[in-house]
């Protein structure tokens, strides 16, 4: 993305993650998530999955599950854009819906109870080591192997599984190399934490093995995914901006080297939203309240 | 010098309701003094009895998680602004 590069000398790759099937990154983990249930013999024919997913882990399972002829329910909460339930129901999910203001911790709460309930199987992508093992056999490899080098690597933290499967395998590889995390400010307003020790760390996430956290408002989030489009020609969506400011915001610190962004879907999902109509202030305005990392 | 820390919902009983608060510093650490002199309480909320962040607290100086800078040794510039936020599960799932 030379366009977007603040200095000749910074190389600033974008990793086009739409290509993917079902159009975003979530189906590799999906895929060695669901490998790994079948070795394990926790999926009989016709097994009932259940998964907490905020759109796409859960468009990629409804995809797979059909395939393989389980059935699948997700719970999403209820903010998420029109696009992504349509995109659920295309593929067969059961849509459950959690209370939005919760974010994802609401639809984990939901889901663990549910599953525990009715007896699904639940995937758990915070917690299934599958999940960043998928990263670790195809991202990382796929990214070293076209950038060929990396000096700084840039993704959303939602689950930590893209973080930590790239990051370890860059790092095996690279040591000097950078894992930086954008992160939404999510906690800032979501309700029914009664404290702070109600906090959530994934499990999966070690916050140790990461070099870096950008805080990324809505505000530049929508910049940034404006930028991706009008200056590149890059149709992504709106974690993609967020991306991009967090990478910039490194990049431009480098004299030279290489920052390869983990652009994870594109834009298509997000249509709805109207983040590309108006004014920056009017789409955050329209965005507000709405998840859409 | 007097910098603006932005206070998360689950925070704002210990600091009068209120969303964004003034403290004085130039230091991440001294920031939290003054919340401390301000809002008595509130440093233990933050801090562990080892003087290190909780862990389920996100500090953010220049939206930069001071994890990743020098923890509360962090410089807090007279412009800056130190955003709190409880860790809770991400979104893009």
């Amino acid at each position: 993305m030379p366009r977007l590069s603040p200095k000749p000398g910074v190389r600033l790759l974008g990793k086009l993650e739409w290509y993917n099937p079902t159009g975003s990154v979530k189906d590799r983990p999906a895929r060695w998530m669901l490998d790994a249930a079948e070795r394990d013999g926790l999926l009989e024919p016709g097994a009932r999955i259940l998964e907490p997913s905020s759109g796409n882990t859960g468009i990629a399972l409804a995809r797979l599950s059909r395939l393989r002829g389980y059935d699948f329910t997700v719970v999403i909460p209820d903010n998420v854009s029109d696009e992504r339930k349509a995109l659920l129901r295309a593929y067969g999910a059961t849509i459950v819906e959690s209370p939005g203001e919760l974010g994802s911790n609401g639809a984990i709460e939901v889901a663990r109870e549910k599953a525990e309930r009715e007896g699904h199987v639940l995937l758990f992508q915070y917690a299934n080591p599958a999940n960043p093992i998928s990263h670790y056999e195809t991202t990382g490899p796929e990214i070293l192997s076209g950038a060929g080098s990396v000096d700084v690597f840039v993704a959303g933290l939602g689950t930590g599984g893209t973080l930590m499967g790239v990051g370890r395998y860059l790092k095996e590889r690279l040591p000097d190399v950078k894992i930086v995390a954008a992160e939404p400010p999510s906690g800032e307003s979501v309700m029914g934490l009664r404290s702070l020790e109600d906090g959530y760390h994934p499990p999966i996430f070690d916050p140790d093995a990461i070099d870096g956290k950008v805080l990324v408002g809505t505000e530049a989030s929508v910049r940034g995914t404006r930028r991706l489009m009008d200056e590149e020609g890059l149709f992504a969506g709106l974690s993609s901006g967020a991306i991009l400011h967090a990478g910039l915001r490194w990049a431009e610190r480098m004299d030279e080297g290489t920052v390869v962004l983990l652009l994870c879907d594109g834009g298509w999902k997000y249509l709805s939203t109207g983040a590309w109509e108006g004014t920056v202030d009017e789409a955050v305005a329209r965005l507000s309240g709405t998840s859409f990392w | 010098m007097s910098v603006n820390v932005r206070i998360p919902t689950v925070l704002r009983p210990r600091f009068a309701g209120k969303a964004v608060v003034e403290a004085e510093g130039t230091t991440l650490s001294e920031v939290m003094d003054g919340l401390e002199h301000n809002y008595p309480g509130s440093r233990a909320e933050l801090v562990d009895e080892n003087g290190e962040i909780k862990r389920f607290v996100n500090v953010f100086v220049g939206d930069e998680d001071v994890r990743y800078l020098d923890g509360l040794d962090t410089p807090v510039p007279a412009d800056g602004e130190v955003v709190i936020l409880p860790a809770v599960a991400g979104g893009s799932v």
